[in-house]
């Protein structure tokens, strides 16, 4: 995957030799181009698409239903009480957030490191991303109470003479989770501009041309617009890289400045952006096996992006539970009792279920990913990248819940139990993440075009 | 064109090739017959393109560092303000001007301005959006999107007339050569 001093631009690829290939043999500009958009423009649409949309819709329905009660009654209706007042909706929005972080990893850090097997998973991982981060940033926002006060979290000038209170991570994170919304969105749509130039060329339908026309800017390919346009994007990249890992670090921040025991701990931001990365390349792998499935697109989205995938969730994987194996260290070596207490309490206490599958689910059952073969089979790596899904999500409960509950008094312990309606907001989101990318997948090129173009062998410019 | 028509005057001549090694050839072929007023067309960024017409040096990395310079200050300037101005607030005995506090908020948005301005400031120095274009009334033209690769030495030029601007380009071997009409 190292490139030689003979490498070109930012998109060409050098592969290391007997790696599989980025992509299939005996493709082409044109070919390339009209497989992606064709994808859209021409294939109709189909009962499993329908099938698909119509879940995620009914979910998005159940949602609304959901929100649409919290708004009435309050946040009553969910599970939380003191002491355990964050619950699934933060829960939810640190395991939503996280998977966010592999799309920009994906466009950004891989951009950066010139691994151009990239260009053809970047673009699904970004509108991943976009879609991550909404369903990240309902939480907060539904947990607030009076969601309708919402704004009162941004700086600006009140009549009530009052300002945030920059001293607090939650402020940070209002400031860290809206910048990495708003740059996600343009890093996404630049690097849409020259593909929605092809489907302006490429749609028949008078409205698709026109939209896509409008969008596209009037992009024409022009050499001095792609030297502009190639500084931009890297410079996006290199701006993006510590964007991303800032996020995490500062939604960890949430937890680390807090004096709970578990959470008052210095190792919490690699933690967190390591096992952010690592559900999030579980979350690429839970999309792009059906997308290359079902858009037979497996000349572009080869074994190679799958089995690099599995090598960096392996990767993350280690990392996290680096993470635990520490955590549990420092609890003891700390000398603290409650820091003691807290690991104990997740080992055996009332949640102590959870801890082991997570321990299952995250470190001991991603191990086969060690076995090439594993890696080979999409079977294999669709149900790892389920059950690593799952495990972070335990990850987060484990972390809120057990803190939560058992704190130093132990005249305010208390217990959580989730409700009917925490479950609808998290399936409701799990809905709109699945509704926003089966809209994306049949109305934008899922791959990025030019870049597959520019990783072809015909695309060097030879010498003379 | 019924525009076209009227007027005889035309945006330039368009030269069509079928590889990037050839628009490169061409454009660099341009570049030392001392035209200057001409532009490459590809579908896929290429380096040496934009060298071979003559544009060698990108704004917009200025533009994202300026960006990112006034977001920073403009961050901590906001935060400084409020907590040490506008409204003073002991929070544990700490300094009102707690900078470590200070510094997530101020990262965040030199970002945030650092992007935003390169974004904007890439569209704005590459003129767009500008949906309407001359070479869009050339139909072969929309293959640039594609897999086609152009060479357009605009009327503009000082050194450009009709005749011999053409047996220019006919000594380029392109595939075809189109007059872009306004």
């Amino acid at each position: 995957m190292q490139q030689g001093p003979e490498e070109k631009t930012i998109l060409q690829d050098v592969p290391w030799p007997d790696e599989p290939p980025v992509m299939a043999p005996g493709q082409s500009f044109g070919s390339v181009t009209d497989t992606i958009a064709d994808a859209v423009l021409q294939r109709p649409i189909g009962l499993g698409w329908l099938l698909g949309l119509f879940i995620g819709m009914t979910l998005i329905g159940l949602l609304m239903m959901a929100v649409t009660y919290l708004f009435l009654v309050g946040v009553g209706i969910w599970g939380i009480e003191i002491p355990v007042a964050w619950g699934f909706a933060i829960i939810n929005f640190v395991w939503w957030i996280g998977i966010g972080h592999a799309g920009t990893l994906i466009s950004a850090i891989l951009l950066l490191l010139k691994q151009t097997w990239r260009n053809s998973i970047n673009r699904f991982a970004e509108a991943m991303t976009l879609f991550a981060v909404a369903c990240a940033g309902m939480f907060p926002l539904l947990h607030m109470g009076r969601p309708w006060l919402a704004y009162w979290m941004f700086p600006y000038p009140s009549s009530m003479g009052v300002w945030p209170q920059f001293r607090s991570p939650l402020v940070w994170d209002v400031f860290a989770v809206s910048t990495y919304a708003t740059i996600s969105a343009v890093f996404w749509y630049v690097g849409l501009v020259p593909d929605l130039a092809t489907m302006r060329e490429k749609a028949t339908h008078p409205a698709g041309k026109k939209l896509y026309g409008l969008l596209a800017m009037g992009w024409r390919g022009s050499a001095r617009h792609w030297k502009n346009y190639e500084a931009l994007y890297i410079l996006l990249a290199g701006i993006a890289t510590p964007l991303v890992l800032s996020v995490h670090t500062v939604v960890s921040f949430d937890f680390a400045v807090a004096i709970m025991p578990g959470w008052h701990t210095t190792i919490f931001p690699p933690y967190f952006v390591a096992g952010a990365i690592y559900s999030g390349f579980a979350m690429v792998l839970v999309l792009a096996i059906p997308i290359r499935h079902f858009y037979h697109l497996e000349g572009m989205i080869t074994m190679r992006h799958l089995q690099n995938s599995a090598k960096i969730m392996l990767a993350t994987g280690l990392i996290v539970a680096y993470g635990y194996a520490f955590e549990a260290f420092i609890a003891f070596y700390s000398g603290s009792t409650y820091e003691r207490f807290m690991m104990q309490n997740r080992w055996f206490g009332q949640y102590s279920m959870f801890y082991w599958m997570l321990i299952l689910f995250n470190i001991l059952i991603p191990q086969v990913l060690w076995f090439p073969k594993i890696r080979a089979n999409v079977r294999w790596l669709f149900s790892i990248s389920l059950v690593i899904l799952v495990g972070m999500w335990l990850e987060r409960f484990v972390i809120i819940v057990t803190s939560l509950s058992r704190d130093y008094l132990p005249s305010s312990w208390g217990h959580y139990t989730p409700t009917r309606w925490d479950y609808a907001v998290l399936a409701g989101t799990i809905g709109f993440f699945a509704t926003a990318m089966f809209i994306f997948i049949r109305i934008m090129p899922s791959i990025s075009i030019f870049e597959m173009r520019a990783l072809l062998p015909e695309a060097e410019v030879k010498a003379k | 064109m019924s525009h076209a028509q009227l007027s005889p005057a035309i945006y330039g001549l368009l030269a069509e090739f079928d590889t990037p090694t050839d628009l490169v050839d061409a454009a660099k072929a341009a570049h030392a017959a001392g035209y200057r007023k001409f532009d490459a067309y590809s579908p896929f960024p290429i380096e040496e393109a934009s060298e071979a017409v003559g544009f060698h040096k990108s704004r917009v990395p200025l533009i994202v560092l300026v960006g990112g310079i006034l977001g920073g200050a403009s961050g901590y300037g906001l935060q400084y303000w409020i907590n040490c101005i506008s409204y003073p607030l002991n929070i544990g005995g700490k300094p009102y001007q707690s900078w470590p506090a200070f510094i997530v908020p101020t990262f965040e948005l030199t970002i945030l301005f650092a992007g935003l301005c390169g974004v904007f400031g890439m569209f704005a120095l590459n003129g767009l959006p500008m949906p309407h274009h001359p070479l869009f009334n050339v139909d072969r033209f929309s293959l640039v999107t594609r897999d086609k690769f152009f060479l357009c030495v605009e009327a503009a030029d000082p050194k450009f007339d009709m005749d011999g601007t053409q047996r220019f380009m006919e000594s380029l071997r392109p595939t075809s050569i189109s007059e872009v009409p306004h």
